[in-house]
């Protein structure tokens, strides 16, 4: 992490701040905002990934709240400011990820298993009975998948010896990491809240996007007592107070104000608070999201409904998503498996030295096809090769499949919120692709905006916190605070486009039905 | 014809010595094979050393041909490579400078924009990435000019264009304006190259102190200057980003 920001002129010597903290899936971050939402200061410590097995991925909870505890004592101390100086903290966080851990002693009962971690594969399915992965998606928007945390809190009360009964008894709580570091942050076993907000929970298959209360029936059906679940509570409001331990002498009575998944933080440091805005985060994959208002979207198209934010009592704001499983990476293949580059930024040189992709058509479905499509039996393809595709065509081709998978997500969201896209905003770290950001516009035919702070998932989950203590009075005040850094129009001509589409989706058929053994 | 200088002759054979093959010498050997007293030899020695032609092996004390060689010819930065380290500085530096933001390398006979981050004030804007800049006359050229010398010799052939009064295009008062820029480290465009704009830039540096590129903000004169002279608060600014995108670049990482 550069130790960034001493750069700037106008001054943010002087407070108030806010401090985010994002919990993420490889390193835990604090970052320290002024009034204008710019960075005043970071600190960052990475954790271990455990892979016990093939397609597990734990970590270890312990190591994190001591991460998180040095990364906000680093990022205070590197702003030189004191407890005075500090309004609030917010709280972002990986989603998904899933802990239990006793009450009475604090201590983790097994590693959280990570989002990605794939043992519940079997469980869902079975889950699923007759109806299939759609079973609960009506109350809770999601399909029956790995990735989401109920399944995983009933793996463990399954498989950790004795949980389920100290479960029972009420000695066990459970959480996604937004729980694990608030409950610590305000206390831990000395009175510490147990709480999650309504973006994280939305992530569990056990809350009810209607009430916004846990389902006691699918909770039932999954297994999950509902003694051991936090209080769902709105995504900006004050949850407790810093307490007791290192960060209690340093920062003791600072209220922890906000919690918001990453995508959703993202959603919000992108300022999309009106129906029909969309952000787009481009790292190792890629995750789409719509504000589609107070209105609940059932998807037919394969994406999820979700929660977007709710700010204290106001009404919930809902949310699409999309997401693309890869996209930097494919990049990251070009360089560390194909050697036909020697850094991520040279994709754009290689593909600018050519004029077009060269009839070239790159799918990358590593791993299936997964929005709109969800085919596992989908594997990678390069079609339309013939002896004039050089390696600049296909660099060409890759940069094109990240813009039409973004495409494609975005028609399937107009086709289900019958809600055009005005504009897309975009953050991550492929936004300095500039052959990247025009392509995307010209096949969205929309413009692409990139904000001047890039660190749109902290900075969000800090605006939630401020609002919550009033340090911002309104969402209008953060909009003033966001800045265009770049903007992109399109200059295809809509033929182009329209023929150029329909090779995509001609080499999206070639990738259907590579495995033959997957239903 | 000038003499050749006899050191870096002697530096020649030494490297020839230990190209070819999993040659490693000692000092000694390198002194009588090339006839040198080892004291002389080692001197040459310690400054391919310090300039990462030559390596020495801790263990044996023996000597190898450095790393530095093999980036010699092979290595240039790449374009993107920039754009990308640099964004969270410019970013910043546009935030701060409350003006549009310009990253420019030498190509050709003059200044591409390489990445352009806007003036962050919500008004309508277009993007100015592949454009070209004259090398002569704008802040980003003059820094490029002054520290590049492919730049300089380009802008030193070139047919210097006044586009306004105040463009300089005279040889001696242009070689002045760039003496001018090294010694303060940073150059200057007041309505040289258009009416009512004004710009300042200062100097990229890749980890070899390549100069690699120039940064820098351009905006309404009246904004930049005060009394007639550049705000020295947004020249530290910028000062400041040019120096972060160098060492951002210097650590080397990928």
């Amino acid at each position: 992490m550069t130790d960034a920001h001493t750069a700037g002129i106008a001054s943010h010597g002087h407070g108030p701040f806010i401090a985010a903290i994002d919990q993420g899936t490889t390193s835990s971050r604090c970052i320290v905002f002024d009034r204008d939402g710019r960075i005043v200061s970071v600190d960052q410590k990475e954790h271990e990934q455990i892979f016990p097995k093939p397609g597990w991925v734990e970590h270890n909870a312990t190591e994190i709240w001591t991460n998180v505890q040095e990364v906000v004592a680093g990022a205070i101390e590197k702003a030189g400011i004191t407890r005075d100086d500090i309004k609030a903290i917010g709280i972002t966080n990986q989603r998904e990820t899933t802990l239990l851990w006793d009450k009475n002693t604090g201590e983790p009962v097994h590693n959280a298993l990570v989002w990605q971690d794939t043992r519940t594969d079997a469980l869902c399915k079975e889950l699923g009975r007759n109806v299939g992965q759609d079973r609960f998606r009506r109350e809770t928007g999601l399909p029956l998948a790995s990735y989401f945390a109920g399944p995983k809190a009933r793996w463990l009360l399954d498989n950790v010896e004795g949980l389920r009964e100290r479960a029972e008894a009420g000695d066990i709580l459970f959480g996604t990491m937004d729980s694990w570091v608030i409950w610590n942050l305000t206390g831990g076993v000395d009175g510490g809240h147990h709480v999650t907000d309504v973006t994280n929970a939305s992530r569990t298959l056990l809350m009810n996007l209607h009430t916004l209360e846990w389902d006691d029936k699918i909770a039932e059906s999954i297994g999950v007592p509902l003694a051991m679940l936090p209080e769902i509570r709105s995504s900006a409001e004050v949850y407790g107070e810093i307490k007791g331990g290192k960060l209690g002498e340093l920062l003791g009575g600072i209220p922890v104000a906000s919690a918001l998944g990453d995508q959703q933080a993202a959603l919000f440091g992108q300022t999309c608070f009106a129906e029909g805005e969309a952000k787009s985060t481009y790292g190792t994959g890629t995750f789409m999201l719509m504000n589609t208002g107070e209105k609940i979207i059932n998807s037919y198209s394969g994406l999820l409904t979700t929660v977007g934010y709710r700010i204290g009592d106001d009404k919930p704001v809902y949310a699409l998503e999309g997401s693309i499983a890869v996209t930097g990476s494919l990049v990251q293949w070009m360089r560390d498996q194909m050697g036909l580059i020697s850094t991520a930024a040279e994709i754009e040189t290689l593909a600018l030295s050519v004029e077009d992709n060269g009839g070239a058509y790159f799918v990358p479905a590593f791993s299936g096809l997964f929005a709109p499509y969800w085919r596992p039996d989908a594997r990678g393809v390069i079609a339309g090769l013939t002896r004039y595709v050089t390696k600049a065509h296909i660099a060409r081709a890759v940069l094109e499949a990240t813009a039409w998978q973004t495409r494609e997500i975005s028609d399937a969201m107009t086709k289900d919120s019958g809600v055009e896209l005005t504009a897309l905003k975009v953050d991550g770290g492929m936004t300095s692709n500039n052959l990247l950001m025009q392509t995307l516009s010209d096949f969205l035919d929309a413009p692409v905006v990139r904000p001047m702070v890039a660190e749109t998932t902290c900075l969000g989950a800090a605006y939630a916190a401020g609002l919550a203590v009033g340090f911002w009075t309104s969402t209008d005040d953060l909009r003033a605070n966001w800045r265009r850094a770049a903007e992109w129009t399109p200059r295809m001509d809509a033929e182009t486009r329209d023929r150029e589409y329909k090779s995509w989706l001609k080499a999206v058929e070639r990738t259907m039905g590579w495995i033959a053994d997957e239903d | 014809m000038a003499r050749n200088i006899q050191s870096l002759e002697r530096a020649a054979a030494m490297l020839r010595l230990l190209a070819g093959g999993e040659r490693r010498l000692g000092l000694s050997d390198i002194a009588s094979s090339l006839g040198l007293a080892k004291g002389t030899a080692h001197g040459i020695l310690r400054t391919l050393q310090q300039e990462g032609f030559v390596e020495q092996d801790d263990a044996s004390g023996r000597y190898q041909l450095g790393a530095e060689l093999l980036r010699l010819g092979t290595t240039y930065l790449d374009i993107h490579e920039l754009r990308a380290r640099a964004l969270v500085w410019t970013d910043d530096l546009a935030r701060s400078s409350g003006e549009s933001v310009y990253l420019g390398v030498l190509h050709q006979q003059g200044v591409l924009i390489v990445h352009h981050v806007f003036r962050p004030d919500d008004s309508r804007q277009v993007l100015e990435i592949g454009a070209m800049q004259p090398l002569h006359s704008t802040a980003l050229g003059k820094v490029l000019s002054a520290y590049d010398p492919v730049a300089h010799s380009e802008a030193i052939e070139a047919d210097r264009k006044a586009f306004t009064d105040r463009t300089v295009c005279e040889l001696d008062s242009f070689e002045q304006l760039l003496d001018f820029t090294r010694a303060r480290g940073y150059a200057a465009d007041v309505e040289e190259t258009w009416e009512g704009v004004a710009s300042v830039a200062a100097p990229i540096h890749d980890r070899r102190r390549m100069p690699v590129g120039a940064v820098g903000i351009t905006g309404a004169v009246e904004r930049l200057c005060r009394d007639g002279e550049l705000r020295p608060d947004l020249v530290a600014a910028v000062r400041d980003c040019g120096r972060a995108v160098s060492r951002d670049l210097g650590a080397g990482r990928f």
